[in-house]
């Protein structure tokens, strides 16, 4: 388990490593000269002052090493749109983005996988049918047409949810009492329902189908057959099982946060990484993009890596194939 | 909506239908076919996507404006549905149902190709890494590992701030060429285990050579995944498309995307809903049918469903 442990990680990081040189060469094969970032006319002179002062006029390979160095010092480099280190920029947007990922997630993991499991026990009959076909049209919602009607009828209309923003800025600029917690998680309800439901559609059908793969196994059979009652069968033997294909889903819902991330926090005013990252857009501001696309490219690559660590803790198939190194037949 | 416009509506519309009965009729003769028509959701998706596809290719009939004319800025904009504007009229004062008809080419084009390009590329991938195993394997993979750890809408953010706009061309590239590593991996498994049957066996010790072996005797048995991903494709391209441009960084600007469309509504949502009501219900059915499809494909082609 250890020593798989390590050459996962191993990978991990050589993977992340992988991202940072694809990046620097994009970066490095786009047109336009680095003073352009600058909106004013410079003089040449200047110009070629802060050129020789960024090293841009080093090789590329001493610029790469540079590059490395400073990204292993936690250093982004400097936004020029905001006027301040990318690094305090991102510190200031990240907790934003992790309160409103980690309320879809859970919306997305529990629904999806109660609603799966309601499923497959009901399988093509009545229930099953109807969730079945709701689920297929939720799942291929655009999440940011999603939350815009969700806008439309739930704060506009209905006025039950605030139209965006993290709080209320009069009551409540920062959280600092337990009615500015309450106040937050009012705001957060909208944006999280909006990634969680789409999310959960997807994570239903996954479980689902799941479920009714291992509904034909001989230990589901046996347990049956020895006479254990039907809630033990399908919440020990069969969803023991199924747990291992919860997990990759779990694995798989990082890109798809990080994606609507973007979109939502920009539609609902949410002060997170992805607004920060379109917001950078709109001003040019490419080193702010960049470090946005590392911080991601990470945040998918631990969440694979955490994936598979549950896998080997749920699976002990997998723990014994990977601590003896030997292939374990198992079909 | 003049009388032409109408009845080119109609003539779609049951055009649509026959496509999916003759599709649904003829594929009653072959058992293997028939059930692809299992559920009644596929049969639905077929003529949903027929319908678009046919209102795309046919856009200057049954679009009774065209999508970038301003029909009146002062007193023809935000008109609610009417009879003569049947889904309205945006801030601009332009038929929503003209431009969502000329968007069917550009949302529908954009995945289309950008599936095409995605899935040919992922098979292609794929099927060397399967076939050729050892160090073009472990390469490769190693290099779709990376692929799938790039949060694509960040790349392609990156991509936009670096170049400006992107061009059309250059939009179907760079989605297509973010898109392929999840086929890559399913053709890869299936090539792994068709590499070794009698068949592929027989034709490399009958001298056949590589290129051959792959093409005509290991892709051609290894459809179903390919088939699979490509609708799942078309779908997924779709929905990147619409939000890169909603974003307002996809399709430049005088062309209609439903992405688009609907960041054109996006500042009148509570004025004129309608604006944005139809060209995401429109994203969402195309979106819907590809994955019944697909879902039906997979039932019909999966050998293991037979047993079922």
């Amino acid at each position: 388990m250890m020593a798989w442990l390590v050459r996962r990680l191993v990978a991990s990081l050589a993977i992340i490593f992988a991202v940072v040189t694809f990046v620097f060469i994009l970066i490095h094969v786009a047109p336009g000269e680095p003073c352009a970032q600058i909106d004013v006319d410079v003089d040449p002179i200047v110009c070629d002052q802060l050129t020789r002062q960024f090293g841009f006029d080093k090789p590329l390979h001493v610029q790469y090493w540079r590059y490395l160095v400073a990204l292993a010092h936690g250093n982004f480099g400097y936004s020029f749109s905001l006027h301040r280190p990318v690094r305090d920029a991102l510190a200031g947007t990240i907790p934003f983005t992790l309160q409103l990922a980690g309320a879809a997630l859970l919306l997305d993991l529990l629904l999806g996988l109660a609603l799966g499991i309601y499923q497959a026990g009901r399988v093509n009959r009545l229930p099953d049918v109807i969730l079945g076909n709701t689920t297929l049209f939720v799942y291929s919602l655009p999440t940011f047409w999603l939350a815009l009607i969700l806008l439309l009828v739930f704060a506009e209309q209905l006025r039950w949810f605030p139209v965006g923003g993290p709080n209320d800025p009069i009551l409540c600029p920062v959280v600092d009492s337990l009615y500015c917690v309450a106040d937050r998680l009012w705001h957060l309800v909208l944006p999280a329902t909006t990634l969680g439901l789409v999310g959960a559609a997807g994570t239903a059908r996954f479980q689902r189908a799941a479920m009714l793969d291992v509904a034909n196994q001989d230990y589901v059979r046996t347990a049956r057959a020895k006479g254990a009652p039907e809630r033990r069968v399908v919440l020990r033997h069969q969803l023991r099982n199924a747990l291992l294909s919860f997990i990759t889903r779990f694995g798989l819902a990082f890109p798809f946060l990080l994606t609507g991330a973007v979109l939502i926090e920009t539609i609902y005013a949410w002060p997170g990484m992805g607004r920060l990252a379109f917001n950078a857009i709109l001003t040019r501001d490419y080193t702010l993009v960049t470090a946005t696309a590392l911080i991601a490219s990470t945040v998918v690559v631990f969440g694979n890596l955490l994936a598979d660590i549950l896998m080997g803790v749920a699976d002990p198939r997998l723990r014994v194939r990977a601590g003896a190194d030997v292939e374990v037949v198992t079909a | 909506m003049k009388l032409g416009n109408w009845l080119a509506l109609f003539v779609a519309l049951v055009l649509a239908a026959e496509i999916a009965r003759l599709l649904r009729q003829r594929a009653a003769q072959h058992g293997r076919w028939r059930r692809l028509f299992r559920h009644r959701t596929t049969s639905w998706g077929i003529g949903i996507l027929a319908f678009l596809v046919i209102i795309a290719l046919a856009a200057p009939l049954v679009a009774p404006f065209p999508p970038g004319d301003q029909l009146g800025i002062v007193d023809l904009k935000n008109h609610p549905p009417s009879w003569t504007f049947i889904l309205g009229t945006d801030v601009l004062s332009r038929d929503v149902w003209s431009r969502i008809a000329w968007g069917a080419r550009v949302s529908l084009g954009i995945g289309a190709l950008g599936a095409l390009v995605a899935v040919s590329l992922g098979t292609l991938v794929g099927a060397s890494a399967g076939y050729y195993r050892r160090w073009v394997d472990a390469l490769l993979m190693r290099g779709v590992d990376v692929g799938l750890a790039l949060p694509r809408i960040f790349i392609l953010l990156m991509m936009v701030a670096l170049w400006d706009r992107l061009p059309f061309a250059a939009l179907v590239l760079a989605i297509g060429l973010t898109s392929w590593f999840g086929t890559s991996r399913l053709v890869r498994a299936e090539v792994l285990s068709l590499r070794e049957r009698d068949f592929v066996v027989a034709a490399r010790a009958l001298g056949a050579e590589t290129g051959r072996v792959i093409f005509r005797h290991v892709l051609p048995n290894a459809a179903t995944p390919i088939i699979v991903s490509a609708a799942l494709g078309v779908g997924n391209v779709l929905l990147l498309e619409a939000s890169l441009s909603f974003l307002g960084i996809g399709v430049a600007p005088p062309d209609p995307s439903w992405g688009s469309i609907i960041a054109d509504g996006a500042s009148t949502i509570y004025t004129a809903p309608w604006t944005i009501l139809f060209p995401g219900l429109a994203i969402s059915l195309v979106v819907m049918s590809l994955n019944a499809v697909a879902d039906g494909l997979r039932q019909a082609l999966d050998p293991r469903e037979e047993m079922a």
